[in-house]
């Protein structure tokens, strides 16, 4: 377009993700590469009971008999498993409580905008910091525990819950399920554990933050939620990585339960570094998400707003088993320069009268590739089910692609499943109206994609809205052109 | 004031404006009338920045300074509004944030303290009464599933916060009742001062009874090819355009 316009779109591509920079502190990481004894030693690091390492090294096992996934619309090159560490953490010992958090890693988050010190954090939100393979800081446990709500690093539960972990880890998303989970299974480090007791209402929002730190690590968190009969609880995870020419791999597993009349929702807020604008560097983002409405009347709800990593493959989906259970997934995934996405959800209807809504808007600018791949499944039992899919596709300029891949498998009569889609593109008459306002082009963008996601953005909690909609606006800056 | 000396534009291969020659001096509303297809919009587009118009010779100042180099949203900060002839529809975008965040990149523009939401929604509800609108207009997304004289009137009311110092209305009353003629004729009225000043076009002399015209030009063929006082007008709806083509 304009001369200004390109000269802001040269700045941008450099400039604009400002997470990009780099932690400098002490690490302890095992030896490059991938063994039944690395594996070992991670479970003997986080002091693990044997049972947990059994599983592991199973995982394992089940790994190396394993192929990458190759139905997804995405393409990269062969990732060198063994030229990857599998764990790395800061090095000073684990601390007690967060005055004990080394200075430079609450400088790190507090550079993110998330400070971790209670007196500064976002009012009503608590925060699980993870620091490449470890959590680094849990905030407002007391205030948690209090509730009855247990709030901690995946790896803490282990020890101190190790009947609740044991009985839940992988009952919703199975070691081998694909190659990833198999993977993840076999090294995860940390990540985030949550129950809440049956009847509790989780008095605040609770929240992952994922930070990416080390060069040449993969990292592999663990999420597990569970809320008991007649407990809500709303989580919401947020990602980034430093600017690095390399690529780097993201694998993480993450599973809900929600037993009888039961609501979990999940938030994510994605912002791996994408890679520069031509293409170099940026985070793989190979992620199994899933959650299971064991109980009646339950309900999970996902809501994702994907802008960073350079490649994402993601399905977070709900398998409605209990009757009159709900399953919800809103999703925006945008995709700029030559980012990939191929994300969407399964929706598998199993109980009677379950529901399910699909809302996904993709945007594609640059040379990218955005696909919306969805499974509704209606099982023979899942009398009366019901399903609405929308996806939408919003295409700025015209060298880059959007896809819609929805399967439906209805095997009951009684079942009602409804699909819309529509493709558009931001018309040069939009833009000109928004300018001939007074908004700068870029801010026309941001207004205009907003505005075409806004069923999605409605969905996130309130604190985080605000941020995704800069987020939106900032990941597509330089798309016009 | 307003400059436009001899402007030539074209859109691809076709010259559409062939030698434009007007002046506005503040504080004056002109009309510009003419037959389909004249170059009226496309001098309004021109003017406002939109792009796919090549200009080939001439210059427009507005205050002394060259707008055809100003970039759209310079234009609207240097204080020029367009009321467009087909307002563009912006699904998902609420009204009243559309406005708030057009008048507040505005004011940052000049340097000018950004107004709050509270601050705005006082002043976007005393527009949305003086201009007879129902108050859910400002929480409707801009335009869509709007009526063509509410389109008109949404315009209208970007106007009237936006304050400008120079507005172009494109047949902003093509499509209004005799009540909404008035009420935009009203807002165009209010607005009138010495730093005001209006380019409206139009087919139908009854705008100008209530917005009473300084001068009165007619565009045919791309060019000006007559101009006069008011009265102008009376006589055009009269004979028609017929004999006023450019040679
Ligand atoms: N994008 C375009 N490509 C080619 N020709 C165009 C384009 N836009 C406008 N024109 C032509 O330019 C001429 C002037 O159009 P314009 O819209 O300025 O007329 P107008 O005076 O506003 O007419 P009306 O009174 O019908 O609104 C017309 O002949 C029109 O067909
Ligand atoms: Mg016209």
């Amino acid at each position: 377009m304009s001369m200004t316009t390109e000269a802001t779109i040269n700045e941008l591509a450099t400039q604009k993700y400002k997470y990009g920079f780099t932690t400098d502190i002490e690490m302890e990481e095992f030896p490059k590469g991938l063994s039944a004894d690395i594996v070992r030693l991670i479970s003997a690091k986080k002091g693990e009971p044997e049972w947990l390492l059994e599983w592991r090294l199973k995982a394992y096992e089940a790994w190396l008999k394993m192929e990458e996934p190759e139905w997804a619309r995405i393409h990269h090159p062969p990732i060198d498993y063994d030229d990857l560490y599998y764990y790395a953490a800061p090095a000073k010992a684990q601390p007690k409580s967060l005055d004990e958090v080394d200075p430079e890693l609450l400088k790190t988050y507090e550079k993110l905008g998330i400070p971790l010190h209670e007196r500064a954090a976002l009012a009503g939100v608590a925060v699980d910091a993870v620091f490449d393979s470890v959590s680094v800081a849990t905030t407002f446990r007391d205030t948690l525990a209090k509730a009855g709500v247990i709030f901690s690093p995946i790896s803490e539960a282990v020890r101190e819950h190790p009947e609740l972990v044991q009985k839940y880890l992988g009952s919703v998303v199975p070691v081998g399920d694909n190659y990833f989970t198999a993977l993840n299974s076999a090294v995860f480090s940390d990540g985030s554990f949550v129950f809440i007791p049956k009847g509790v209402r989780c008095p605040m929002e609770l929240s992952t933050y994922f930070r990416i730190n080390a060069r040449n690590t993969g990292q592999f968190e663990r999420t597990l939620i569970i809320a008991e009969e007649g407990a809500s609880v709303s989580y919401l995870e947020g990602c980034t990585a430093p600017m690095r020419d390399e690529n780097q791999l993201h694998a993480a597993v993450v599973e809900l339960v929600a037993l009888d009349e039961a609501m979990i929702k999940y938030s994510t807020v994605q912002n791996w570094y994408p890679g520069d604008a031509d293409g170099k560097g940026g985070i793989y983002n190979f992620v199994t998400k899933r959650g299971a409405c064991r109980g009646k009347n339950s309900k999970i709800s996902w809501t994702q707003v994907e802008t960073g990593s350079a490649i994402t493959w993601k399905y977070p989906s709900c398998i409605l088993q209990g009757d009159g259970s709900v399953g919800e997934f809103y999703s925006v995934a945008v995709t700029n320069h030559f980012q990939q996405a191929d994300t969407g959800t399964k929706m598998i209807h199993i109980g009677k009268n379950t529901s399910s809504t699909i809302i996904s808007k993709g945007i594609s600018a640059g040379r990218s590739n955005n696909t919306y791949r969805g499974l509704v499944k209606i099982m023979p039992g899942a009398s009366g089910a019901r399903n609405f899919t929308q996806c939408d596709s919003l295409l700025i300029g015209d060298q880059c692609g959007a896809h819609t891949v929805p399967y439906i498998e209805n095997r009951n009569a009684s079942a009602k499943v409804e699909h819309e889609a529509t493709t558009s593109k931001i018309a040069e008459d939009q833009l000109f109206y928004c300018r001939s306002r007074g908004l700068s082009e870029e801010d026309a963008v941001g207004l205009i994609v907003n505005g075409f996601c806004k069923d999605v953005l409605k969905e996130l909690p309130m604190e985080f809205a605000v941020e995704a909609q800069k987020l939106l606006a900032v990941s597509l800056e330089g798309s016009v052109g | 004031m307003l400059e436009i000396k001899n402007l030539h534009a074209r859109i691809g291969d076709a010259e559409i404006l062939k030698g434009v020659t007007l002046t506005i001096p503040n504080g004056e509303i002109h009309a510009i009338m003419g037959p389909n297809g004249a170059g009226k919009s496309t001098l309004s587009y021109v003017l406002s920045g939109r792009e796919g118009y090549e200009v080939t010779e001439g210059e427009a100042l507005f205050n002394g300074e060259n707008i055809l180099e100003m970039e759209p949203e310079d234009r609207a900060a240097a204080g020029l509004f367009l009321a467009f002839q087909y307002p563009v529809e912006l699904p998902g975008v609420g009204n009243a944030n559309f406005l708030r965040t057009s008048l507040n990149a505005i004011r940052r523009k000049r340097g000018e303290d950004e107004l709050d939401a509270v601050a705005f929604l006082k002043l976007a509800r005393a527009a949305v009464k003086q201009l007879a609108m129902k108050e859910d207009f400002l929480k409707r997304n801009v335009n869509v599933g709007f009526s063509g004289g509410e389109k008109k009137r949404n315009e209208m009311l970007q106007m009237a916060i936006l304050k400008p110092h120079l507005a172009i209305l494109d047949e902003t009353d093509s499509g209004l009742d005799i009540d909404a003629l008035k009420i935009v004729a009203e807002g165009v009225n209010t607005l009138r001062d010495e730093t005001f000043s209006a380019l409206v076009i139009t087919h139908y002399q009854r705008l100008l009874d209530y917005i009473v015209p300084d001068m009165v030009h007619v565009l045919a063929g791309g060019k000006i090819v007559r101009s006069g006082p008011a009265s102008l007008a009376l006589e055009l709806e009269a004979s028609g355009y017929a004999g006023l083509e450019a040679a």
